[in-house]
């Protein structure tokens, strides 16, 4: 998996290619760790993303809870069979889609 | 058709694991949406049975792919000799909770139950089998 990041002050957007899954969602953990604290808004680009397992999911949601607090999140381009996964999992209503 | 694949259940073996269920459906008619979800269902349980059947040791597990005829579709089964676990037993996740009340975990056999057409665990002989079906959309 591919992470790109853009920041912009307090604003960053990630946009990752290829797949979150058990070996590489540690990856994307590691990269926010440094970066999240001092965010007011998180946006995450899925179009080049291809595949999520509960692995991924998870650290979404931590993501999710540490923005609640401080900002906002939002995910966009996410492509039908990962809007699904969310649909399933209630991760629709849980994070911002667009 | 059968295909099986016995590897050491490790978290490093996952390209492993899914690329030989993806040889095995690329090759029936399976279409790409089903495919993604046999992939997800199957890292869940393969990591499932890495992180838990034998820990802190290694062993190993069986991955079993058969196509079904009538309807068309694939049976995945993982056999592993680790400690007894059905992980059907897992009460399921609330998923109408928020952010905040959710809980970090448990979302994988959910999953795996929500997108599987028939999903059965049984210990056998001293091993864990799950077994899991799935229809491919005509």
């Amino acid at each position: 998996m591919e992470i790109n990041k853009t920041q912009d002050g307090s604003k960053l957007n990630i946009s990752l290619v290829g797949r979150l899954d058990t070996t590489t969602a540690p990856e994307l953990e590691s990269s926010l760790k440094d970066d999240i604290a001092n965010l007011t808004e998180l946006i995450f680009d899925f179009s080049a993303l291809e595949y999520i397992s509960s692995a991924g999911l998870r650290v979404l949601l931590s993501s999710q809870k540490t923005m609640n607090k401080q900002g906002s999140m939002k995910i966009t381009n996410v492509n039908e069979t990962i809007r699904d996964i969310f649909d399933v999992t209630g991760f629709s209503d849980i994070l911002t889609i667009e | 058709m059968t295909k099986k694949l016995t590897i050491t259940a490790e978290v490093e073996k996952l390209d492993e694991v899914l690329g030989f269920l993806d040889s095995f459906l690329e090759e029936s008619n399976c279409d790409i949406k089903t495919q993604m979800q046999l992939d997800v269902a199957l890292e869940e349980m393969f990591v499932n049975v890495a992180h838990y059947a034998y820990a802190p040791e290694k062993g190993d597990v069986c991955i079993e792919v058969e196509n079904t005829t009538d309807p068309e579709g694939v049976i995945v089964t993982l056999t592993d000799s680790g400690i007894p676990y059905d992980p059907l037993a897992k009460e399921d996740p609330d998923v109408t909770l928020s952010a905040a009340d959710r809980q970090i975990g448990g979302l994988g056999i959910f999953m795996v139950k929500k997108s599987m057409d028939e999903v059965f665990y049984e210990r056998k002989d001293g091993k864990n089998i799950f077994r899991m079906r799935k229809n491919f959309i005509s």
